[in-house]
């Protein structure tokens, strides 16, 4: 296999682009597809201050690497959630990330700043693991960019993400949850922007640039997301982009730009209903939002350690 | 040549020489959630694999919450 580019031996293969590359030509098509998504829709200026979520796994510490390769100054954020050693092991990727590279990393600790973690929450709401973590880092990306005075909150959602969300939300035609699912989110009402810059590149791809970059990332996946059903979405979409490639970039690309903006009074409409947190202050639709209520229960609980709610963390390692 | 593994980790000796396009469809593997590497650099499907390499074959489909 050759490079599309400059003929010399190719590295890797991207079907949906009917194109192979050598490396420095495929961290080009990466760079070109990040600026495309920035460009397209609005999502970042070199005057922002950027916060970055980041895991410790190849989708965060790409953007990462990636806006700072492309000129924007950016901050990092990581959450640590509790999840027994994998917690553990990816903060430390994330620290040596910043570290190495001279960037300042926030942290926030669940246990340690709201006394409860992910397990002990999955068992103290009898939610499934995902529920809790999600709404725990959603609300702890708004309030750390607000109290850091970040202007744009970056997540590392890449195009298999968005097409399996998409995919399941369709699915089940959840009409709000499709009206927001934008690479875009403006800031309004107590939450400040959000962009996804990978949106065009897909997780395959973003493995890819930290392989080539040399970028040490946590490759194993959360013991509390198996069987998740997005893990199941993204497997089924796989199959058919393997026939058909390029079916997720139209799948999700096209719903943005053709079907989106049809369902944008379904993504107003809730808007009208917010208020301010009575014990937090964030925006919710009752007197006190979710993430309070959660830190109530969950911090009430006695902690639980994640092999209790897998079963399975001595065969994990 | 000796394969690497993930979720769980493992490692299988499978003979060679074999394509990654093949050695992938033995194992069941779908390219598009998988990546190929040899002593630290990619590989692309249609590359031959020799009898003495080590390769992993790391999956690259995350998870969780979104």
């Amino acid at each position: 296999m050759k490079c599309r580019v400059c003929r010399e031996p190719a590295i890797i293969d991207v079907p949906r682009h009917n194109a192979n590359f050598c490396a420095p030509h495929f961290l080009d098509m990466c760079r070109k597809q990040v600026l495309k998504a920035i460009d397209d829709f609005d999502m970042l200026t070199k005057d922002d201050r950027i916060l970055v979520a980041v895991s410790g796994g190849k989708d965060s510490l790409a953007i990462w690497d990636m806006l700072i390769d492309l000129g924007y100054e950016a901050d990092g954020l990581y959450i640590g959630l509790g999840i027994g050693s994998y917690s553990d092991v990816s903060g430390d990727y994330a620290r040596a990330f910043a570290a190495e590279r001279g960037l300042k990393l926030v942290e926030i600790s669940l246990r340690d700043d709201y006394g409860y973690d992910i397990p002990t929450a999955t068992r103290a709401t009898r939610r499934v693991p995902c529920s809790a973590c999600g709404m725990s880092k959603r609300h702890l990306f708004d309030k750390a960019a607000l109290d850091g005075n970040y202007t744009a909150l970056v997540t590392g959602h890449n195009l298999d993400d968005e097409a399996a969300v998409l995919y399941g939300n369709t699915l089940r035609w959840e009409l709000p949850y499709l009206a927001r699912q934008l690479p875009t989110l403006p800031a309004r009402n107590g939450f400040p922007k959000k962009v996804k810059p990978l949106v065009r590149l897909s997780e395959r791809e973003t493995a890819a640039w930290c392989v080539v970059r040399g970028i040490d990332y946590l490759v194993d996946e959360c013991p509390m997301a198996a069987g998740n059903r997005h893990l199941n979405y993204k497997d089924a979409l796989n199959k058919i982009e393997s026939q058909s490639p390029g079916t997720k970039t139209a799948f999700y690309l096209n719903f943005v730009d053709k079907v989106a903006p049809l369902l944008s009074a379904f993504a107003l409409s809730d808007d009208l209903v917010l208020a301010p947190c009575n014990s937090c202050g964030a925006p919710t639709t009752g007197e006190v939002c979710a993430f309070c209520h959660l830190v109530k229960t969950a911090s009430a609980h006695e902690p639980v350690p994640v092999e209790l709610i897998t079963g399975r963390g001595a065969r994990r390692r | 040549m000796k394969v690497l593994l993930r979720n769980p980790r493992r490692e299988l000796d499978i003979p060679g020489p074999r394509r990654v396009h093949a050695l992938l469809n033995d194992l069941d593997l779908n390219r598009e959630s998988h990546l190929v590497i040899r002593n630290g650099t990619l590989v692309p499907s249609d590359e031959e694999l020799g009898a003495d390499d080590v390769v992993e074959i790391r999956p690259v489909i995350s998870g969780g919450s979104l």
